[in-house]
């Protein structure tokens, strides 16, 4: 692609965005660039699931509004990863729940060929559904041991599987485990696409929708519910991390010697130093994702997957499965949003599954894309820095407004309390004004596709 | 006795409360219905324009109750209704004028008007938080039951009470009056008539001389009361909050894609489909076992078939199944 100036302009503004949040200390901006880096690096995070997303969209034209479940998996891979194993969980329950899981899956299978292999007929509808309501006990049965069984270890502080760091007590040394998960948080968010998209591809475009928006649902009800896996609403915490912790740095002569030669006490710079860490590891995979989708994007594949985006009955007659090349894209775009959701889970040192709402998690990248521009990569990286400043940004702005209209009104007016409420609101408004401008004047976004 | 009292406890847990959740759902989902029939889209605004509804009834209803207006032993919402549905239509309206209208003339794509509905929902939930706040809001007052279960149990000298809440009595009532009065429209009034011209064929219908534009602001309208209906029984029945509206939004799409999208009696059908087997599959069986069966069999545990947060996963394993095995829904639904 060509540097267009107007491109240019448009991530320096974006970039100024940031840099007036660290630097500026009025009005809105808080001047603080601990606040400014951890805007950063959620940014990184929310710029990487709009590449995803872009793929998915951009490309090849499909609607996934179930972005969040791709996400939690993700941050399920992280915790899977490196958290310490659960000394006895896998010996008191670990192949009751495997067997299970296996009979369960058996179930299904079973269900699907034998549904192919009988004869039409009421029978056939009456002997498949015997074999899942049967398959359905069995699996319980067997299951439900193993969750019981590892449940009960130690309830308050692990009452469950655990990852796969063999650290112990010492996991935490074991820091570099996070990173290899956010591959791993890749596969497994590739793996749930591939069931989802075998099901539900050559759906419309709109049931293709929700039905992506429900399995998202469940995929988070599934980590809600399943204590044994993740804890559930227990949340777990305490995750290792791939940088330094704040307290080594600060005992560290080393570390605040050199602080104290850029003139920062320890305190500060310890934070800004992890922080700056995150955001240059999360800049690497960003630069290597965008490099990859660009080369997607001009090679041959991508032109054909343009070519059945824009007219798929054209694509068809000239020898394009189009089913199977769907169904690839899909896949490539939530593994890349599981990445993302790995590396949040990472940043965030905790996976609380309540956190998950669509809202934020699966519209919020959507308006990152339309307005950043769909089908171009750089705009999908723009629209998710720009729009999550402007999703930090809006509920100090609310609470500014609501400071200056309400001036003029006694303390315990109606109109003062009910705008002090709603400040924290405005964000939902502004992001759908946002949308829905873009969409009616800029349907194209803000770098458009050539 | 034994099975008398299973089947009452049945009746009890199950039976009505998933009739209630299902005339719930059954309005819902006629409203999206009636948007995909006629303007062609899914509406993802359609929880939060039932929360804007019930909003608006909230705050008339706090109104009547200070100058100290009561419905009797119904809740007072039920009379605030009326106010609510206009200040939805308002808003539904507005909301056509100022944003899907101009998409209509384009003849954008159905997947940018469900994009652009993402947006007005994000609007519409922001609105309705400034509102009223995302508090849980409990505004059912009158009597609190039609039959309860201790009334129930000495009625009958049966060790399970039946209990039907006022709430559950009047959304089925009501439910049943909707719908009534909304087929009837449909099929005898000469607007009803040229909306469902319209559905079948749109061209055919602007040959006839049809105003597209009056059945779209029909359309809307009836939209707006359908939804306000629904999501006033809905708050009656549990609670409101803001939040929770927008995750109706997945039952009802649900029930609306399962009776077949664009088909009203699809979408009652599946309000009740979804609705049953949510409550079903949720509902610990164990009380009722304990009565059918002999001592030894008891069950030791709840007999529960998934855990009550699954309910969510119920009504899209269902969408999935029916639309991989059926894609156009129970009942014959449009695909476009």
């Amino acid at each position: 692609m060509t540097i267009s100036f107007r491109n240019v302009i448009l991530a320096a503004v974006v970039a100024s965005l940031y840099i007036m949040v660290g630097a500026l200390d009025w009005g809105i901006f808080p001047g603080s660039w601990n606040t400014a880096l951890t805007m950063l690096n959620f940014a990184l995070i929310g710029a990487i699931m709009a590449l995803g997303v872009n793929l998915q969209w951009g490309f090849a034209g499909l609607f996934n509004i179930g972005i969040m479940g791709f996400v939690a998996l993700g941050g399920l891979a992280a915790v899977l990863i490196s958290m310490p194993t659960t000394p006895g969980a896998f010996t008191a329950g670990g192949w009751y729940v495997l067997i299970g899981l296996g009979l369960g899956v058996a179930t299904i299978v079973g269900a699907v060929k034998l549904y192919g292999w009988l004869p039409m007929g009421r029978l056939r509808t009456l002997i498949t559904l015997a074999l899942i309501v049967l398959g359905f006990f069995a699996f319980r049965s067997v299951f439900d041991i193993g969750v019981d069984a590892i449940e009960d270890i130690n309830p308050a502080a692990t009452g469950y599987l655990g990852g796969l760091n063999w650290g112990g007590e010492n996991y935490k040394d074991n820091g570099w485990l996070t990173i290899v998960a956010w591959p791993v948080g890749g596969m497994f968010a590739a793996g749930a696409a591939w069931v989802i998209g075998k099901t539900a591809l050559g759906l419309r475009s709109d049931y293709l929708a929700i039905a992506t928006l429900g399995i998202a649902e469940i995929i988070i009800a599934i980590i809600k519910n399943e204590d044994w896996l993740s804890r559930g609403v227990k949340n777990v915490n305490g995750l290792p991390r791939p940088v330094p912790y704040e307290i080594d740095l600060q005992n560290d002569p080393g570390f605040v010697e050199s602080a104290a030669a850029w003139g920062l006490d320890p305190v500060n710079a310890s934070t800004l130093f992890t922080k700056t860490s995150y955001a240059l590891m999360f800049t690497v995979v960003l630069v290597i994702l965008l490099i990859l989708a660009q080369r997607a994007l001009s090679s041959p594949w991508g032109r054909m997957m343009r070519a059945i985006r824009d007219n798929e009955v054209a694509a068809e007659a000239m020898g394009k499965h189009v089913t199977a090349r769907h169904l690839q894209i899909f896949i490539l775009g939530s593994a890349i949003c599981g990445i993302a959701g790995a590396m949040m889970t990472t940043l965030d040192s905790q996976l609380s599954p309540t956190s998950y709402q669509p809202l934020r998690f699966t519209f919020l990248i959507w308006v990152m894309v339309i307005v950043g521009g769909s089908g171009n990569n750089f705009g999908a990286v723009l629209g998710g820095f720009l729009i999550w400043w402007l999703w930090i940004m809006v509920e100090p702005l609310g609470v500014l407004i609501a400071e200056y209209t309400t001036a003029g009104f006694a303390e315990d007016h109606w109109f003062r309390i009910r705008m002090e409420d709603a400040a924290a609101h405005f964000r939902l408004f502004t992001m759908g004004l946002v949308l829905l401008l873009v969409l009616r004047f800029s349907p194209r976004g803000l770098m458009p596709e050539k | 006795m034994d099975f008398l009292n299973a089947i009452v406890a049945f009746s009890n847990f199950v039976v009505v409360p998933g009739m209630a959740y299902g005339a719930q759902l059954a309005l819902g989902a006629l409203g999206v219905t009636l948007i995909y029939g006629i303007l062609r889209f899914s509406n993802f605004a359609h929880g939060d324009t039932m929360a804007f509804g019930t909003a608006m009834t909230i705050l008339v209803t706090n109104g009547l109750l200070a100058l100290g207006i009561t419905f009797g032993p119904l809740p007072t919402a039920l009379l605030a209704l009326p106010v609510g549905i206009i200040a939805t239509c308002l808003l539904v309206l507005g909301t056509d004028k100022l944003v899907y209208k101009f998409y209509r003339k384009q003849k954008a794509a159905p997947v940018i008007l469900v994009i652009v509905s993402m947006g007005v929902m994000f609007i519409m939930n922001g609105v309705v938080r400034f509102i009223i706040g995302v508090r849980d809001i409990r505004f059912a007052d009158g009597e609190r039951f039609i039959v309860s279960a201790r009334d129930f149990k000495a009625m009958t000298g049966l060790k399970e009470g039946l209990a039907i809440k006022t709430t559950q009595g009047i959304t089925v009532v009501v439910a049943v009056i909707v719908v009534a009065v909304l087929f009837w429209f449909l099929n005898k009034t000469r607007t009803g008539k040229s909306m469902r011209a319209f559905s079948d064929n749109e061209d055919l219908a602007l040959l006839s001389g049809i105003n597209p534009e009056r059945v779209v602001m029909v359309t809307w309208m009836i939209v707006a009361a359908l939804a306000t209906t629904a999501g006033v029984l809905y708050g009656l029945d549990k609670s409101f909050k803001a939040f929770t509206y927008f995750q109706l939004l997945l039952p009802i799409f649900a029930s609306a894609i399962v009776g077949g999208l664009g088909n009203p009696l699809g979408a009652i059908a599946g309000g009740f489909v979804i609705a049953f087997s949510e409550v079903t599959i949720t509902y610990a069986f164990k009380k009722v076992l304990i009565y059918l069966l002999p001592e030894n069999l008891e069950p030791s545990g709840l007999v529960q078939l998934l855990s009550t947060d699954y309910k969510f996963a119920v009504s899209f394993t269902i969408l999935i199944i029916v639309l991989l095995f059926k894609p156009t829904g129970l009942f014959k639904g449009q695909s476009v």
